[in-house]
Formats: C-alpha cells, structure tokens, sequence
C-alpha cells in the first residue's frame, strides 16, 4: 500500500495532477482538490507523474 | 570505459531527466553539472510564496528520490565550451569531463537593463535563488520599488512587494501589463486590479538611465520622469545559455535546435547529433499540436515534459548502461516514432488571482470570453484562424481544466 500526503498550506488547487492520477486526485465542485489517501502499488508511477507536475510541490508520497 | 550521460544544467530539467533515465532502465553513470551551488530546486516560488515568507533552499529543493541517488552532481561548475566531434564538455577550471551522451539543460539567464549609470547597487535580476534572497532582503515595508518590466514575472513580483507593505512602480513597453500573450481585454483588467492594490503603471515607458552614486536612488524614463527607486528590478525577458557549445556544428541560433526526440540539429544541415540533446527552456522544437515552427516555450512544465522524452529514447538506446544489450532498432525507431507534443500550460498567482493556462495563447488572433464576468472570475479563448489554440482562466479551474484536451495531438485532430 501507498501513502499519499498532500501539504495543503502549499496546495494552489491548479489540479494538474489530476490528470496524471485520476483515481487519486480530483477537484471537487468549488475548485479544490480532494485526494484518495491510500493506493495500491501499481499506482506508484502515476502518483510520481503526479509529484513531477505539482506546480507547488506539495505532494509526498511516504513510503 | 562507459562514458557517462552528462547533464549540463542541475536544475529541474537536468533532475527530471536523471530521473527518467533511471526509470526507463538505464542503470550507468550519469554526472549533472550545474553553476549554481544548490541541488535541483523549483523556480516559480521565487516571485511569489516564497519571495512572500522566507527565502532558502529548503523551501524550494525539490525531493530527491533513490533511484537517482548515484548521480553524479558536480555543483557550482559552470561549463564554458564543448566538443561535439571528441565528446566532452570543459570546465571554468579547464577539467574536461567525456560523455557518451550529452544533455543540454542549461536553460535561460535574465536580461539585464543597459544604462549609461548602471554600476549600481539596489539592482536584482529575479531567476535563482540566490537572486530572491537579494531580493528578499531589500523589499522592506516603505521601501521603493520599481520594476521594469511587466511581464509574469513583473506582475508577481510587483504583487508580493505590494504585500509586503512596498510601494511599488511598474513599467513596461507595452499598451498593459501581460498584453502578450493575454491580449486587451484581459491585460487591461490585470492592470485595473493591480492599480486597485496600490501598483502604478507607467505603459509604453523604458528606463534609459539611473540616479545614484554608488546605490539606485532613480530610474529615469525616456519621457523625463525621474521615479524615486530603492529597488530596481529587472524583469525583462531572458538569454539563452548557449555560448558554450558555440565552434561546434550545432544550430544554437535562438536555443538548441532540436528534432522531435530533442536530439540537437547540426548548423551543417547534415542531421542530428545521435548523442546530444536539449530539454527544458533552451530548446527550440516544433510542437505537432499547433505548426511545424519551432519555438523555445519558457513554460514550467517542459522540462519534465521533455526530459522525459530524453530519458525515454536515451534509456532505449544505450541498454542499461552496465554491460547489457541496447535494444534492437526496431525499439529504438518504436520509441523515436512516438514523437513529442507537450500540452504548454502555465499558472500565476498574483493576490487573490490565480491565473490557470492552457496552450500557446500568443499565436492567437482572436480572443473572446468565454465564460464568468470580466471583472470578477472568467475564462478567455484564444484563436488562431478560428482554432482554439489557448485558454486562460482567473479562478475557474474546472472550467479551464475541460479545455486541456483541445490541445493534444487527439483534440487538434
């Protein structure tokens, strides 16, 4: 299993990783993100893609 | 002897390519070289959150993950020439360092105002973090601030030190700040919300010299205004770092030229290096999406993008680097073929703003709005022969977002 940590003081809601990890992150009806907290291992490289193209850097993912 | 994959260029792209090299298989060494004396850290907090709170590497350092671990960061090296027939870059110090395969990730250095009296302190350039650290220290409550320069990073900066209890001049050459590539209508809204936060705006202005002895106390326009100036910053658009690969056969005219596995053209017209390569702000490649016209996109997410790319068709190339077998033509020219057409998209905060985008919106010629009110949240088409080829959005992220798909190979079908 894989833990997600999103830093939410240094989320901007730009919602770009919600196009890497769909089944994780989604924005919801007033613009800001919500996140899945757990994830299987075959969504590591979906999750890193996510991390990469986070404007702000505010995801971790704690091994 | 395996020679290495060198990186010239620590920053993002030069990560993010290590990065993808790893990921993609490839196990053999790999040397980043980089001048400035911090690991890969990221850039846009610079003018905005960070330059807001407390400027230091911590704050900005981008994680480093296992896998890249073994990389070989030589920092606080600057390059200065290459040889692309013998295979090896030079140091400052003269140490030569061979490659197998060379990575060009040297990106861009700020443009910096030209005046007869400009041996001046109080002026800061806004790129590494050591800039911000400068600046920083100097935009202290009822310090004067002029920016010169109204593009993104003009606008930013000039909102943080609004924030930060500055007072704050803006000017720029243009008809609004940001005109390109938000076009009129926009821009001029920008303009208005930044004046109702305390910015003044002198459009259409220059700075042709400065007051001051031995610090800025002025900057004088080509009208004759002399504004009152702590703190000059200098946002005026950038160079590309490519004077060290210059004597070699290689279009370095305006970036590095590449093809669409970012493998660097020769000036000759003879082909693409097969072992060099230029990811990030400093390369200039075509991008299917919108035309076949090469362009540089100073845009935050081509670095990866591109190094990914790079990492990808290396990775296929040399094998795992460590003894094993490349991987036979077939799945090199499989991986070759997959092309390269990233989705530009870019962001900026500025006070409450949060500016969202999608595409290439200066090549438009038509903009519209296309939903929400000007004046409070709203979101702007932009055309190009009645083609959507950009969207920008204050606020409306949802709405924005829908647009992203216009600009991939499938939307442009």
């Amino acid at each position: 299993m894989l833990k997600i940590y999103v830093d939410m003081e240094k989320c901007q809601h730009y919602g770009q990783c919600v196009f890497e990890a769909p089944d994780i992150f989604r924005l919801n009806s007033d613009d800001k993100l919500e996140y899945t907290a757990t994830a299987d291992d075959s969504e590591r490289g979906n999750i890193e893609a996510a991390i990469d193209v986070c404007p702000m850097q505010a995801i971790f993912l704690v091994d | 002897m395996i020679h290495p994959v060198v990186i010239v260029g620590a920053s993002m792209g030069g990560l993010r390519a290590a990065e993808a090299l790893r990921r993609f298989g490839y196990l053999g060494p790999i040397t980043a070289i980089g001048d400035e004396p911090y690991a890969p850290y990221n850039r846009p907090p610079l003018s905005k959150e960070v330059l807001a709170t407390q400027v230091s590497h911590e704050a900005v350092a981008f994680l480093q993950r296992t896998a890249t671990q073994d990389v070989n960061w030589v920092l606080g090296t600057r390059i200065v020439a290459a040889d692309l027939e013998h295979q090896t870059v030079t140091d400052a110090n003269g140490e030569v360092y061979p490659y197998g395969v060379l990575i060009v990730a040297t990106g861009l250095r700020p443009r910096r105002l030209e005046v007869p009296n400009g041996m001046l302190a109080g002026r800061h350039a806004v790129r590494t973090l050591d800039d911000a650290i400068g600046l920083r220290a100097s935009l202290q409550p009822g310090a004067r601030v002029v920016i010169m320069g109204s593009g993104f990073i003009g606008c930013e900066v000039a909102a943080t030190a609004r924030k930060l209890g500055c007072d704050v001049k803006v000017i720029g050459p243009g008809t609004h700040p940001i005109v390109r590539p938000l076009g009129v209508e926009l821009a001029s809204e920008l303009q208005r919300r930044h004046e109702a936060m305390g910015v003044e705006f002198f459009m259409k202005r220059k700075i042709v010299d400065l007051a001051g002895t031995s610090h800025v106390t002025g900057a004088i326009l080509d009208d004759g205004t002399e504004l009152d100036c702590d703190v000059l910053v200098e946002a005026i658009g950038s160079h590309e770092n490519t004077e060290w690969l210059e004597g070699n056969d290689i279009d370095v005219s305006a970036g590095v030229l590449t093809d669409d596995a970012l493998r660097a053209v020769k000036a000759s017209g003879d082909g693409v290096w097969n072992n060099v390569f230029a990811i990030g702000d400093v390369a200039r490649f075509v991008n299917p999406i919108f035309d076949e016209v090469p362009r540089r996109v100073e845009h935050w997410n081509i670095p990866t993008d591109s190094a990914k790319r790079v990492g990808k068709v290396v990775a296929t190339m040399l094998g795992d680097g460590i003894g094993g077998s490349p991987a036979d033509s077939e799945s090199f020219n499989a991986v070759l073929a997959e092309g390269f057409a990233p989705i530009p998209s870019f962001w900026s905060d500025q006070y409450e703003m949060h500016i969202l985008a999608y595409g290439l919106l200066a090549l438009a010629d038509d903009i519209k709005l296309i939903d929400g009110e000007i004046s409070g949240d709203c979101v702007f088409g932009y055309y190009r022969g009645g083609k959507m080829v950009g969207v920008c959005g204050i606020g409306l992220r949802s709405v924005v977002q829908k647009y992203r798909s216009v600009f991939t190979l499938e939307g442009t079908q």
